[in-house]
């Protein structure tokens, strides 16, 4: 049973991300290949801020303390602005050009670049926030949970309903969904498009920052860690239906599951493939995916 | 001297298989328009197929068939176009985004099946002894590189009078015209997703047909060989070249493979041993930024822009 946990978990990171990529996809309508890397410059920058702060004592049963809590809020932001400053010298002038496809490609170039500039500041080496060894708790059905993943899943639950919120019950986010829906109409009725585009990268950058830093807190850090976890975050945007965010985590968990079942019962060498099963899976039968509304 | 020109049939030979694999990404993207970041998939399934059908019995893998490296080459197009034709077929109906995230996700899948099904691939050990053309010249390596060279050649220009001829064809014009207003050609009754799926299946065959022959000319495969580097790198040939443009694809890839084998060497000269893993993330990181650059400025690439 060990390995629901451990799907949930590993899910839980691959919905955040995936959160990031469906509002992309909805609102500046491209496929964005660097936003794996996105979470991977995010975890590196909490590691980064986390060395400037310095040592302390963990909290409690955790194995971080405060100083990881607030790198993790510094990293938001930085990773946030990398986001903002890569559109700006990049994506959005292209984006005026109009031809979208162009757009992914330059997402593509920009990963490959961001990635291999982690490797050169960082080396491929893996690295830890933390070499301690946490002690499990069981819990019952022979599952164990350690204090560290109990506080990624209550974090992952904590940023999903929020970012739910913000965007069902805020005027920013109905602006998205509305801009996202028809580009056209939404500028005609005087909504900020500037406001929607920074606010979608905001958002995107700041959940894969966080999902980086739970990858990192719960198994490692390294610069290609962006790179394998972008296919289960595009099959997971995909199957949740565009535009989604409940359905992205949903997926995300999905994928997390079936990705844990297949180490259970295939192979650990072949999880990598899952997702790109669940994704053909989709695209041939509900290319809508599970919350998606077909688009014309 | 004598060596010098032995290097130099050597670069041109690497050179060109890129500039093939380039071909047949500007017959994807260059003239259809289809976003493929999936070439090291396409391009390792050619140059398995080839190798385990032509390779010599080994005890611990599938293999053994001893074929002709023609059949083998033959084999490994019909293969990877066949590969691309489903990858098409599951995809072009909807958004172009989805085929590039499929074709990233096949890369992720063939590569994943090199690395583990050792049964038919040799795992991470990859496939030897691969026969090579001219082996019996072998001894002597300015022949052998100069006759490797000459088939290299002989193949590139066959693939690249081929495609000339294609997309003068109407089949190429309806090709372009889908890329330039699919509206209009749908209207005057071209079924947009059946030529598509036919232009991104021949691109496939044709990155296949380039892998085998790469494997046939160093005699030796591993999974290694096709990360995704590989198929950035052949962007940034199309882009610098030019895409549209076959002449553009294949100078492109010789000037890149050029730059690229040109600042390897550098670093490997200038920068001490500890630190030339680092400097080669700089090269690619150097080469992304060129890559966007380009878009950004220069979209139509430096070579042949042809309107």
């Amino acid at each position: 049973m060990q390995f629901l946990l451990d799907g949930l978990i590993a899910g839980a990171s691959v919905g955040l991300g995936a959160i990031g990529v469906t509002l992309t996809y909805s609102v500046l309508r491209f496929s964005n290949f660097a936003h794996g890397d996105f979470m991977a410059w995010g975890a590196y920058a909490a590691l980064v801020v986390v060395g400037f702060i310095g040592g302390s004592t963990p909290l409690g049963p955790f194995s971080f303390g405060l100083p990881l809590i607030l790198a993790l809020m510094v990293a938001m932001g930085l990773t946030s602005g990398m986001a903002l400053a890569l559109d700006w010298a990049l994506f959005a002038r292209l984006r005026a050009r109009g031809q979208a496809i162009i757009v992914v490609m330059a997402s593509f170039g920009a990963s490959m670049a961001l990635r291999s500039l982690l490797e050169f500041i960082f080396t491929s080496r893996p690295t830890y926030f933390s070499r301690s060894i946490q002690m499990a708790m069981p819990v019952g059905f022979g599952v164990k949970i350690t204090a560290d993943q109990v506080a990624m899943l209550v974090l992952t639950l904590c940023l999903v309903v929020g970012v739910h919120l913000m965007m069902t019950r805020t005027q920013r986010g109905r602006e998205m969904r509305a801009y996202a829906q028809n580009p056209a109409l939404a500028r005609v009725v005087g909504i900020d498009v500037d406001r929607v585009v920074r606010s979608t990268w905001v958002i995107g950058a700041s959940l894969a920052c966080a999902s980086g830093v739970m990858v990192g807190v719960l198994v490692q850090i390294r610069p290609l860690m962006g790179l394998s976890l972008l296919l289960p975050i595009f099959a997971a945007a995909i199957l949740g239906g565009i535009g989604s965010v409940p359905g992205a985590v949903l997926a995300g968990v999905i994928i997390g599951l079936s990705e844990a079942a297949a180490v259970q019962f295939i192979g650990a060498e072949w999880r990598a493939a899952v997702a790109f099963v669940i994704l053909m899976g989709v695209l041939l039968i509900r290319p809508t995916g599970l919350f998606g509304v077909t688009e014309r | 001297m004598i060596d010098l020109l032995g290097y130099g049939a050597f670069f041109l030979s690497t050179a060109l298989i890129f500039g093939l694999i380039a071909l047949g990404l500007n017959l994807q993207w260059g003239l259809t328009g289809l976003f493929n970041v999936g070439i090291a998939g396409f391009v390792a399934v050619g140059a398995y197929t080839s190798a385990v059908l032509t390779s010599p019995d080994a005890a611990d893998r599938v293999g053994g068939f001893d074929w002709p490296i023609l059949a083998g080459w033959l084999a490994a197009s019909l293969v990877a176009g066949a590969v691309a034709a489903f990858t098409g077929y599951a995809t072009l109906r909807l958004k172009s985004d989805y085929l590039a995230i499929t074709t990233f996700g096949v890369a992720v899948v063939v590569q994943l099946v090199a690395l583990n099904a050792q049964g038919l691939t040799g795992g991470p050990f990859g496939v030897a002894f691969i026969p090579r053309p001219f082996a019996s010249v072998q001894s002597d390596p300015v022949l052998f590189n100069f006759a490797n060279l000459g088939v290299v050649v002989a193949v590139t220009l066959a693939v690249y009078l081929a495609l000339e001829r294609l997309s003068r064809s109407p089949w190429g014009r309806v090709l372009r015209a889908l890329r330039e207003d699919e509206r209009a050609a749908i209207a005057l009754g071209k079924s947009a997703q059946s030529y598509r799926v036919q232009a991104f299946a021949v691109g496939g065959g044709i990155m296949g047909l380039a892998g085998a022959v790469q494997a046939h000319f160093i005699g030796f495969i591993a999974p290694d060989n096709y990360l995704p580097t590989l198929t950035f790198e052949v962007w940034a040939m199309l882009m610098v070249g030019g895409s549209g443009s076959n002449r553009g694809a294949v100078l492109g890839a010789v000037v890149v493979w050029a730059i690229w084998v040109g600042s390897g060497a550098l670093t490997a000269a200038v920068v001490p041993g500890d630190l030339q893993a680092r400097a080669a993330s700089l090269q690619i990181v150097a080469i992304g930024v060129m890559l966007c650059l380009i878009l950004l400025w220069r979209p139509q690439g430096f070579f042949g822009a042809r309107k």
